[in-house]
């Protein structure tokens, strides 16, 4: 291998000969033609799978509430007056009308990451939601949805799906965005295996499920 | 190629390491308490999985795929990532990732740095490289902090500091940060790492990370995590440096169905992980405004060249194996002497580094096969440890070695039952001067391994094929007299 | 049902007892048994150890003698895995088409002793009577790699008298594996303790298995602590009549 190639074009030559006899024309065939016997679509009813969706969140300590779309505001206000939470920034692409009066909203676009380490909470919505795994998946929003210490989140009903695999598929048109899965508020076991929750990111999930 | 692993390259062999690890009570405590829970977490979930094996099929086929096909998947991922405003830089040996790194930080002009846990920058010795060039890293991963500021080494590739109990995690944290008084329950403890790592996280402009993922189609780099470390790492700062073994790339954004599926069962037996990061180069207003990528070979493909061997480079880093292994929960992650511990340190560390104690690896297993049982991408880590085992005899044929002239002796004697027979007779006979009222109790040499602690049975008066033999011919004497 | 019984090496010269269990058992069952007196090893432990090169001619010396087999019968589940994952591969790296193809008619015919009597045979009730307490460790190949489940369970349950205690972490490995018990001896004796620990747990009179060579291990740290417990192999309990008791 001569002195001068690169690393790039050291590597990429060694590859290539610990893999003779490739036929890269096969590639795409090849694959196309692996295996996906595993689950893909849902399997369950759409009662069981928003039922489930909630009780793997509350096993990750995550507060659901269940609203339906005409009283989203109302289900927000209760939370943050339980909470007794003072401050609170938004999404910038959250929808404004779902807001309910008599709180100060802060808005993402116009607060730093300092202000936001120290604004309570955040709310979003969401993009996917997984039942099988309590997961919600939510688009760009990073810092907001992880220095402040409560996060709430509006799922609706529709972007519930069982699997994984449906999530991937849903989620597909946003593969080269910011894309963060959230499974409850954040966690470590890693002193005496004993799950501990909230170490850097938000200590409280609370989530609303908005029925049909 | 100089390939190297921290400090392990003056490590002692696997059995004298372990001897003094079987020793440590507290530790062999911590070691099984935490194998334990982990372990019975993760048969919960993945019994619950119904489709496992048919997710374990598709992660291997995947993997295998991917390996075939490297060079074009790095070359499309460097594409897709250079497009979305990433840097990919390319680096063929430690030396050359730690070189390109610290060049980069210091051309960002930082002299702090906040990392999320990666084995890659361990096994790199990155942080090393970092502090000889007035750069201060930051583990920010809980273990990875308790093992930074204890000046320990992490003992698992999952969990690093479980050999560490809270106490011992309190006096640490105590000493580092300078706290005159602390709790020494779990929440206590986290706490306190909150408080001293939120300022960090605000204040240090770098960010380093490993990867679990780079997604060949999309550019997109994926880091699985818990604590929410990992996302400050990635999102706060202004810049970002991540490292990846080149064997981390798979096809595309689809294949994360599987892969997000396994892992987290393996790891930590969680149905999914508190968070994952998926992000495409750099995205305006949103994370750093600046991304390198480097994109590591270390002896990866080395490895690849190895037919038999290079399903290895299927390792997703989930640490079940380790879990499960019988030789791990009872020595910790120690005796290993490299960062990779455990069947897959054990299969990984000989074939990435040039070290003599890794010739002891491939033998630090009695072949159990928990491991294959419960690797999700289906690594015969078996299978790799005997193909590793005979790569080990062939390198030390040169010197005279009283195994080796044993080995032979024996397969000699098996290729003639009467050759056989005669070593039957001649061990009978030959066996007295070691039996004392009935058993053996005291061998020589290597066999005294054995009788440290067991006794064995003398070899009977009669062999099987004798009794058979004798029956034979009674049988025929039977059959004559009766005819 | 002609049945040719591979005894494997070790059981020959240190365990011939179960050897002559399977004979007894089988003919009672009304088969006819042969042994082959040219038989030596599987070459496991070479293989194992990696001394692969000097396993080759073991491979082709079983296959030699046992191809014309109408079933093989071996009582020990860590040579049959021998046999079945790594003869095919073995056969392969020799480059000898004819041997391969000898290997693949072959192994379709090689048995585990349990395999031979719950799926071949179709038996789990062998009119065994054992009148002892006895706990069952399941041995990692005949689990891991012969995949035998509970069919040794299944046999166990049908002999009459016995009192069948299932042991701890059934599953966990002896601490044996081969070579591994002398080259790591001391991590081999912790995990030796932690089995006997199981075994006594159960106040079993004696531990049983498939395989010979864990029960010598577990029997080993038995004896030397005097525990007064025994091991005793799978055939020797399926073998033992009320009549015969033992022969």
């Amino acid at each position: 291998m001569p002195e001068s190639w690169t690393a790039r074009e050291q590597i990429l030559s060694r590859i290539r000969s610990a893999n003779t006899g490739v036929n890269i024309a096969a590639r795409e065939t090849e694959y196309a033609a692996i295996e996906r016997a595993y689950q893909q679509a849902a399997s369950m009813s759409r009662e069981t799978i928003l039922r489930t969706f909630a009780e793997r969140l509350h096993e990750y300590d995550a507060h659901v509430v269940e609203t339906t779309s005409a009283e989203i505001a109302n289900a927000i206000a209760e939370i943050l007056k339980r909470n007794n939470q003072k401050s609170t920034v938004i999404a910038e692409t959250f929808p404004a009308q779902l807001l309910p009066e008599g709180f100060a909203w802060l808005h993402e676009s116009q607060t730093t990451t300092l202000d936001r380490s120290t604004i309570e909470g955040a709310i979003s919505a969401c993009e996917a939601a997984i039942a099988h795994t309590g997961t919600i998946i939510i688009k760009g929003a990073r810092e907001i949805t992880l220095l402040p210490d409560r996060y709430l989140c509006v799922v609706y009903e529709d972007q519930v799906v069982e699997t994984v695999p449906e999530a991937i598929a849903a989620l597909e048109k946003y593969a080269a965005e910011s894309l963060t899965f959230i499974s409850g508020p954040s966690a470590t076991a890693d002193i005496e295996m004993t799950r501990i929750r909230g170490v850097h990111g938000p200590r409280f999930l609370d989530v609303v499920l908005v029925r049909n | 190629m100089s390939i190297r692993v921290g400090e392990a390259a003056e490590a002692p062999s696997f059995q004298k390491a372990a001897l003094p690890l079987l020793d440590n009570t507290q530790l062999r405590k911590n070691v099984r308490h935490a194998t334990n829970v982990i372990t019975n977490k993760r048969a919960i979930v993945v019994g619950e999985q119904h489709d496992w094996q048919q997710l374990r099929a598709a992660a291997s086929s995947i993997k295998e795929h991917t390996l075939r096909y490297l060079d074009h998947y790095l070359l499309q991922f460097e594409e897709a990532c250079t497009k979305a405003g990433g840097h990919v830089h390319w680096a063929a040996d430690a030396d050359e990732a730690n070189r390109i790194i610290i060049d980069l930080v210091k051309q960002y002009g930082g002299s702090e740095v906040i990392k999320v846990k990666t084995m890659t920058s361990d096994e790199i010795g990155l942080n090393k490289a970092f502090e000889a060039n007035g750069i201060h890293p930051h583990e920010t991963d809980l273990a990875d902090m308790i093992i930074q500021l204890g000046h320990d080494k992490p003992s698992h590739i999952v969990v690093p500091a479980l050999h560490k109990n809270r106490q011992q995690v309190r006096e640490i944290f105590m000493q580092a940060m300078g706290l005159s008084e602390l709790g020494d329950k779990p929440e206590d403890l986290t706490n306190a790492a909150r408080h001293y790592l939120r300022e960090k996280f605000l204040k240090v402009k770098i960010g380093f990370s490993g990867a679990n993922y780079l997604l060949a189609d999309t550019g997109g780099v994926c880091v699985v995590e818990s604590e929410g470390n990992g996302r400050m790492c990635l999102t706060l700062p202004e810049v970002l440096i991540t490292v990846a073994g080149i064997e981390k790339v798979i096809p595309s954004f689809r294949d994360l169905e599987v892969f997000l599926q396994l892992l987290p069962r393996s790891a930590t037996g969680e149905r999914m992980n508190p968070y994952n990061s998926l992000w495409t180069g750099v995205h305006t207003g949103d994370g750093p405004q600046h991304f390198h990528i480097v994109l590591l070979d270390n002896g990866r493909t080395r490895l690849l060249n190895d037919p038999e061997a290079r399903q290895t480079l299927h390792c997703i880093r989930c640490g079940a194996c380790l879990n499960t292994c019988p030789v791990y929960r009872q020595t910790g992650g120690h005796a290993y002497g490299s960062i990779y511990a455990g069947p897959i340190g054990a299969i990984l560390t000989p074939q990435l580094f040039d070290m003599q104690h890794s010739q002891s690896l491939p033998y630090a297993s009695s072949l159990c096969g928990a491991c294959y049982e419960v690797c999700p991408v289906k690594i015969n880590i078996p299978e790799v440890l005997i193909h590793l085992r005979g790569r080990v005899v062939r390198e030390q044929q040169s010197g005279a070695n009283l195994e080796a002239v044993g080995m032979k002796a024996m397969a000699g004697i098996f290729a003639s039952s009467r050759r056989f027979e005669a070593a039957q007779r001649l061990g009978r006979l030959g066996q007295w001067p070691f039996v004392s009222d009935g058993w053996v109790r005291h061998l020589p040499g290597m066999l005294g391994n054995w009788t440290s602690v067991r006794d064995l049975r003398p070899l009977p008066k009669q062999s099987f094929r004798n009794w058979w033999r004798e029956r034979e011919a009674a049988k025929t004497q039977k059959d004559k007299a009766d005819a | 049902m002609r049945i040719s019984l591979f005894i494997t090496c070790y059981n020959d010269t240190l365990f011939p007892e179960t050897g002559k269990s399977v004979v007894r058992l089988l003919e009672r069952l009304s088969h006819q048994v042969e042994f082959p007196l040219e038989q030596t090893c599987c070459g496991q432990m070479h293989y194992n150890t990696g001394y692969q090169a000097e396993a080759m001619p073991m491979m082709r010396r079983f296959v030699e003698i046992f191809q014309d087999a109408e079933v093989v019968c071996i009582p020990s589940s860590s040579c049959v895995a021998m046999i079945r994952d790594h003869y095919p591969k073995m056969a392969e790296a020799c480059g000898d088409s004819a041997l391969v193809e000898k290997v693949n008619e072959l192994l379709p015919r090689v048995y585990e002793l349990s395999e031979l009597l719950v799926n071949k045979l179709g038996l789990e009730d062998v009119g065994a009577y054992y009148p002892h307490r006895v706990t069952y460790h399941a041995s990692c190949h005949s689990l891991r790699s012969l995949h035998l489940g509970d069919l040794p369970l299944r046999l166990l349950r049908n002999v009459r008298g016995i009192d069948l205690v299932e042991m701890q972490n059934i599953d966990q490995c002896c601490g044996f594996g081969g070579t591994f018990a002398v080259k790591n001896g001391d991590v081999s004796a912790a995990m030796l303790a932690d089995k006997i620990r199981c075994v006594e747990n159960t106040q079993a009179e004696s531990c049983t298995a498939v395989d010979n060579s864990c029960l010598m291990h577990i029997f080993g740290g038995l004896h030397r602590q005097r525990t007064g417990i025994k091991t005793v192999h799978l055939a020797e309990i399926l073998a033992s009549t009320e009549e015969g008791k033992g022969e």
